[in-house]
């Protein structure tokens, strides 16, 4: 073939009816609203600018971020897992009736009930072929029945190992945040180095085209729930270390939403393809601070709802936006 | 029509005001101008061939026209007015309709619901008169010499069938042009030459078609006369009839006519060097409802094509054949070893490499890189430790893109911001670095423009000219006799005929696909 004469093929044709600010706004919008609401803040709000404040906006965002991170996976491969309030319950149910046998010991079973959890819901969506929706949902709704038959009413959590996991310290940053941390990390490395992270990302964009490519799907698919599952347990854990109590009416009650709400804001599109992490730790934190900016003004919990539902709508409207504007 | 042969143009009415004018009509996306002062002019009842390269800037001129865009600069004149179109339905309303490929009507509701949609006829209680609406929709859609009926889901017909209820319907909103763009790339034969007697049915009519294609062939016989556009701006606009193949081509590419001559209707060259025992081994392989005792042998630097009509079981074979398609019977080897059936993984470890005709729906993951689009099906064969090794990635990205030159921003640009001929070459270069043995190609040029359509068919002999065993599967018939070193025609999803040496020609290809014996002096290309 002739070198040099095939210069006249192309540039790439724009696609059509992209509209950079939609997309701008989905990607970057967490983060100035964040930055914003930071501000208003500290103008408006007293005492706002101080360790304390800081500490404790962290401390409480820590249960919503870890089961986010699992759900922006999950989100990746065009999935959704209602299941994770449920496990959270679980996982915490569990822990007063093995603390007996020792902190680690307890902790250890909660986690891995809660990959369990995750493994039946990766099963019937990656094996069976349930449809992601349905088959948590049925997790969520047995799982918080499992949860009270474990647990029964609200016990008291006297184990110091477990108690110092909740509130101990370590140059003043407190063992949960440190452990958020370090699961961010952890899933961001998943999702940027590891062979898995990549493999989920291209079944979230193509399942087909993934498939042909001789992708383990199957194995992905699982292996993503029960990292979720497995998450929401760390979380429910942590939860109930912090208040030194398991309570498994209550812990992790409308955590999906909020974790749904936190990935979504965050730019990680429903329609899988991408997981966005940075996104969805400014996410949770932006849901965090929401929360607490009511409290902080005297405005009842009950409107804080209100907000977060309204923000939901409003991610997802931007979010459709740009795949209409796509078409 | 019948006393004007077809590929002849008919003399348009002189003087007569063009229905739809574009006058320096310009649109850039970002740093990309993908349109550079464009003139174009299109007359009532005439069908009027728009060609180009992929990226030449057809599909962002229809855009424009259509009200799906809107031009930075000069105007858009609509019988004889200055329009403006903010979005598509206002050019709908003024006129204007557009038959797409993919089509975007209503799957679930009848086709007289879709011929109608927004515009049903009403009863006086101001519920939808369905039998006024049928009988009309009926009436409109038996004119255009379709059988078909109106009653039916349209999600249930043939691909064809809809975008004649797509025509139907731009006839019934009595529209005074209608834009098909690539009307004909999912379309059987026969289906191509009913929606070809309504293009002509509209022309009659007055009304002002413009017509894209891939399928050079098309364009003698359907059109009156053509546009070509290149890198964005407007190059030769011109009678079909008088017009060569190849002069057409050098257009388009902005090469010099001797050079194409030299090069061949195809980017083929001559016959491959085969040798040895055969490298792939297919016998018996029987799908469910699609094929029937398929077999077929492929040595080493061969290239096997596989024609077919639609429905004929190509795709079906081939999919049978890496994996992807549930089979009841039958034993695929490689190398002499037995592939484990049903298992794309097996298949691929084996050696088979399958490039699936629809590059959408199986082949690229749009919102991945370049890269990563390349690396997929070798991410285990590159990670240590369930790590991927990004600098081997790198390396090896780097070395395809440059092997097939893929025109890409940087590796890490989107694939899906690529044009079709890129995207393609991209997946070639996925299946490339699993160092297949068996390379199955489905339509490998479907769809992408004429410089990288020679590209691809380069490519598919040079690859054969280093051992690699090829199964090639085109409806297009020139690809198949020049680039395939035997063809295997299916029908009804077993193999018909072999044609091998002095057999393997246009004519004989023709009549093996038609079905006929011998009867070669019917067809005529």
């Amino acid at each position: 073939m002739s070198e040099g004469t095939r210069d006249t093929a192309a540039p790439p044709e724009p696609r059509a009816g992209r509209r950079p600010d939609a997309d701008w706004i989905r990607r970057n919008g967490v983060y100035v609203a964040l930055a914003l609401l930071v501000l208003i803040n500290v103008v408006a709000t007293d005492n706002f600018v101080s360790e304390n404040t800081l500490r404790l906006q962290l401390i409480q965002v820590t249960p919503v971020l870890i089961v986010a991170l699992g759900m922006a996976l999950v989100i990746g491969t065009e999935g959704i897992d209602l299941s994770v309030g449920a496990v959270m319950a679980i996982a915490a149910a569990l822990v007063p009736l093995y603390i007996g046998y020792g902190t680690g010991f307890a902790l250890g079973i909660s986690v891995l009930a809660g990959a369990l959890c995750g493994l039946l819901a990766g099963v019937l969506v990656g094996k069976v072929g349930v449809q992601p929706i349905i088959a948590t949902l049925g997790i969520m709704v047995a799982g918080r029945g499992l949860a009270n038959l474990f647990g029964g009413e609200i016990k008291s959590i006297r184990d110091p190992g477990f108690v110092e996991l909740g509130s101990g310290t370590v140059f003043g940053i407190p063992y949960v945040v440190l452990i958020a941390a370090a699961v961010a990390a952890l899933v961001w490395f998943l999702v940027r180095r590891s062979t898995y992270g990549r493999q989920l990302v291209a079944i979230g964009g193509n399942k087909r085209a993934a498939e042909l490519a001789g992708l383990p799907v199957r194995r992905v698919l699982i292996t993503t729930y029960v990292v979720c599952g497995l998450l929401a347990a760390l979380a429910g854990v942590l939860l109930a270390a912090r208040s030194q109590a398991s309570d498994p009416t209550k812990i992790g009650l409308l955590v999906e939403l909020s974790a749904i709400t936190a990935v979504v804001i965050g730019g990680t599109p429903l329609s899988g393809g991408q997981v966005r992490i940075m996104g969805t730790i400014a996410g949770a934190l932006l849901m965090q601070l929401i929360t607490a900016t009511l409290i902080f003004h005297d405005i009842p919990d009950s409107t804080a709802q209100i907000a977060q539902a309204v923000i939901v709508v409003a991610a997802v409207y931007v979010q459709l936006g740009r795949r209409r504007a796509r078409r | 029509m019948t006393a004007t042969p077809a590929g002849t143009a008919r003399p348009s009415p002189a003087g007569t005001a063009p229905v739809l004018e574009t006058e320096g009509l310009s649109k850039s996306f970002g740093p990309v101008r993908a349109l550079r002062a464009v003139d174009f002019a299109l007359r009532p009842g005439e069908i009027h061939a728009l060609v180009g390269e992929n990226g030449a800037g057809k599909s962002t001129l229809i855009k424009l026209l259509t009200g799906v865009h809107r031009p930075d600069a000069g105007t858009i004149r609509f019988a004889g007015d200055e329009v403006a179109f903010y979005r598509p339905a206002d050019a709908q309303r003024a006129g204007i309709s557009t038959v797409y490929q993919e089509i975007n009507l209503v799957p679930l509701l009848s086709v007289a619901r879709n011929v109608f949609l927004g515009r049903e006829p009403r009863t006086r209680l101001g519920l939808i008169d369905t039998a006024a609406m049928n009988r009309a929709a009926a009436e409109l859609v038996g004119s255009l010499g379709v059988d078909v009926d109106v009653t039916a889901d349209l999600g249930r017909l043939g691909l064809g069938v809809q975008q004649m209820v797509a025509l139907a319907r731009a006839m019934s909103v009595e529209s005074r042009v209608v834009i098909m763009d690539e009307p004909t790339s999912s379309l059987e034969s026969r289906e191509v030459t009913t929606l070809f007697g309504v293009a002509r049915t509209l022309r009659e009519r007055g009304v002002g078609l413009v017509f894209v294609s891939h399928r050079l062939d098309e364009l003698w016989e359907l059109c009156d006369r053509v546009t070509v556009l290149r890198d964005g701006s407007h190059v030769h606009t011109g009678p079909m009839a008088g017009l060569d193949r190849v002069s057409l081509v050098a257009t388009m590419l902005g090469r010099e006519v001797t050079e194409v001559v030299r090069e061949g209707a195809t980017g083929f060259g001559d016959t491959h060097r085969q040798s040895g025992e055969p490298v792939l081994a297919v016998s018996g392989v029987d799908v469910r409802h699609r094929l029937r005792d398929v077999g077929l042998s492929v040595r080493p630097g061969e290239v096997v094509g596989l024609g077919g009509l639609l429905g004929s079981g190509r795709s079906e074979t081939v999919k049978a054949v890496y994996g992807a398609l549930p089979v009841r019977a039958g034993s695929v080897r490689v190398g002499g070893r037995v592939v484990r059936a049903n298992s794309v993984r097996h298949a691929l470890r084996a050696g088979i490499a399958l490039l699936s005709e629809d590059r959408k729906a199986e082949g690229i993951v749009p919102d991945l890189s370049v890269r990563d689009n390349i690396a997929l099906a070798v991410l285990p064969k590159f990670s240590r430790g369930g790590l991927v090794s990004e600098r081997r990635i790198d390396a090896l990205v780097d070395t395809f893109i440059d092997r097939l030159r893929i025109k890409a921003a940087s590796p890490a640009q989107k694939v899906r911001e690529l044009s079709g001929g890129n995207q393609q070459k991209v997946l070639m270069a996925r299946w490339l670095c699993t160092e297949p043995k068996v390379f199955l190609l489905d339509e490998p040029t479907r769809g992408i423009d004429v410089g990288a359509k020679a590209e691809v068919q380069a490519l598919i002999d040079d690859l054969a000219g280093h051992g690699l065993a090829v199964v090639l599967i085109s409806s297009e018939l020139d690809e198949l006799v020049e680039g395939a070193d035997r063809i295997l025609v299916l029908h009804d999803g077993s193999v018909a005929r072999e044609l091998t040496g002095e057999h393997k020609t246009t004519r004989e290809l023709l009549a093996a696909l038609a079905g006929g014996a011998e009867r070669t002096e019917q067809v005529d290309e």
